[in-house]
């Protein structure tokens, strides 16, 4: 598994990167750990004429936290998420998700940026991003913008980031209260048949917020507003939890694939979140 | 064909310079161009680790990885663990233990269980799975792969004691 020839940039700039995109429109693409891009190059379903790896690139490898307002560096490894002790201390979904994200190796090499640009339903941190209603910075020729993660995603593998925008980094407040990300997959370094990032707020002995996305459950990640209005004052009883999953349930698209039938999916997609509520609640 | 790239790399302590193509694997530079073939092409595609070496420190498919990618990296593969005359201990432990049948995963498994190890002396049993969960087996079965490398940390810490 060859992939095509390409032309191999190691720019140790970002205006270098932005210019050689500009240059080359859609002959040029970034590339962070190549473990999404290389595995589709080989397979000859992204052609990459102008590969620019961002490894040299300064100011995209830190993880910054000050106060509960945390930003990942768009070149941070899934390694280093599952290693940083003050990050785990302040937001420890973070671990919590990059733990059930493909393999050791894999994720020594996979990143931040590269998991919430590459727009595949599969991944694991988009819909992360959108429970945690974090923002996506961007750099461009026209200088930088921020998108909030849950208007970013347009559709498997487009996102409202243009050809020549690169990805520098995600910002978020650290979640109050109660957490969990749960994902069913076959096999260790699988996609997700079904994930939920969930997160509750407790009052008393009553949610008083909380949210919900969903992962590999239709085309793009799916934050549900409903499934979230529906733990909204409740103590998370058993009725609650079931109206919660209905609404969800109302929110995803599945397609049928090797991981299942359509109705396998929804089945699944509602143990995870029942799980993923209880795991959350019970933290809160 | 694209214009070849003049690559540097630094294999088990030796500076290696060859040209090579961008789009080459660095699993095929290792074994082709530099003739260095303990990590193995078992799957090609990301999931089996056979072709695992540590990168400037990281573990990593050497599958899944340009060589223009490492041009200027430090790399480590089984060839620089031991030699025939003096094992490095996780192969003797594998030895010992039957960690390995064929053997055609075994030194992606070594490889990686040495990064394990590094970053964990004292691994749980539980660790050690989790650790080495981007290596398959397809013949000896984990259990003794697992036994193995809890063996050789135990002896590792031993030694580390002993000389303390
Ligand atoms: C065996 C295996 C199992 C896996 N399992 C999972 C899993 O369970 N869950 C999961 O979420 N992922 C999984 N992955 C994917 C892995 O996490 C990827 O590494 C990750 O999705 C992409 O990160 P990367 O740094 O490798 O990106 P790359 O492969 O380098 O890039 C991916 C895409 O994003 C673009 N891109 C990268 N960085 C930027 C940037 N800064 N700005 C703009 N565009 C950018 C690239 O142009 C490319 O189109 C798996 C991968 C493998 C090989
Ligand atoms: S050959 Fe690289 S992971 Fe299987
Ligand atoms: S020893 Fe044969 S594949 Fe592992």
């Amino acid at each position: 598994m060859i992939p095509a020839a390409f032309e191999y940039h190691r720019p140790t700039n970002m205006d270098d990167v932005i210019a050689i995109l500009t240059k080359h429109g859609d002959d040029a693409r970034v590339m962070a750990g190549g473990h999404s891009l290389i595995p589709m190059m080989k397979l000859r379903m992204a052609e990459v004429p102008h590969l620019i790896d961002l490894q040299d690139i300064g100011g995209l490898q830190d993880i910054t936290i000050d106060g509960r307002r945390v930003t990942l560096g768009a070149m941070v490894t899934q390694h280093e998420l599952v290693n940083h002790q003050a990050l785990a201390n302040v937001a420890p979904i973070l671990r919590e998700t990059a733990l059930q994200i493909a393999d050791p190796q894999v994720r020594y090499m996979g990143t931040v940026g590269g998991n919430v640009a590459n727009g595949d339903p599969g991944n694991d941190m988009p819909g992360l991003m959108q429970c945690l209603d974090a923002q996506i910075n961007l750099v461009g020729p026209d200088g930088a913008r921020s998108v909030a993660a849950r208007d970013y995603y347009e559709a498997a593998y487009m996102t409202t980031r243009e050809d020549d925008e690169v990805l520098v980094s995600v910002s978020f407040d650290a979640p109050k209260g109660g957490y969990a990300y749960e994902k069913q997959k076959r096999k260790i370094g699988d996609y997700a048949t079904a994930a939920a990032a969930v997160t509750i707020t407790k009052d008393g002995g009553t949610v008083a917020s909380a949210s919900i996305a969903m992962t590999n459950l239709s085309d793009v990640p799916v934050w549900s507003e409903t499934a979230c209005d529906a733990l909204i004052g409740t103590d998370c009883n058993a009725d609650a939890l079931k109206a919660s999953v209905e609404a969800m349930l109302g929110d995803i698209d599945p397609t049928e694939d090797n991981r299942g039938p359509v109705a396998f999916k929804r089945h699944v997609a509602g143990v995870i979140l029942k799980r993923a509520i209880t795991r959350a609640w019970d933290r809160a | 064909m694209t214009q070849k790239m003049h690559i540097k790399l630094t294999v088990n302590g030796e500076d290696k310079e060859f040209l090579a193509e961008p789009r080459e694997l660095l699993i095929y530079a290792l074994r082709e161009n530099l003739n260095i073939t303990g990590p193995h092409v078992g799957c090609e595609t990301s999931h089996c680790g056979a072709c695992t070496v540590t990168l400037n420190g990281k573990s990593v498919k050497s599958c899944t990885m340009f060589v223009a990618q490492a041009n200027g990296a430090e790399i480590t593969t089984i060839e620089g663990l031991g030699t025939p005359d003096s094992l490095h201990v996780l192969q003797e432990a594998f030895k010992e233990h039957h960690g390995l049948q064929c053997g055609f995963c075994t030194p992606g498994m070594i490889t990686r269980a040495s990064k394990l190890l590094e970053e964990n002396p004292t691994p749980t049993e539980e660790e050690v799975r989790f650790g080495m969960a981007g290596n398959i087996c397809r013949c000896t079965g984990y259990q003794n792969i697992v036994k193995s490398i809890l063996a050789a940390a135990n002896e590792l810490n031993a030694s580390k004691e002993a000389a303390q």
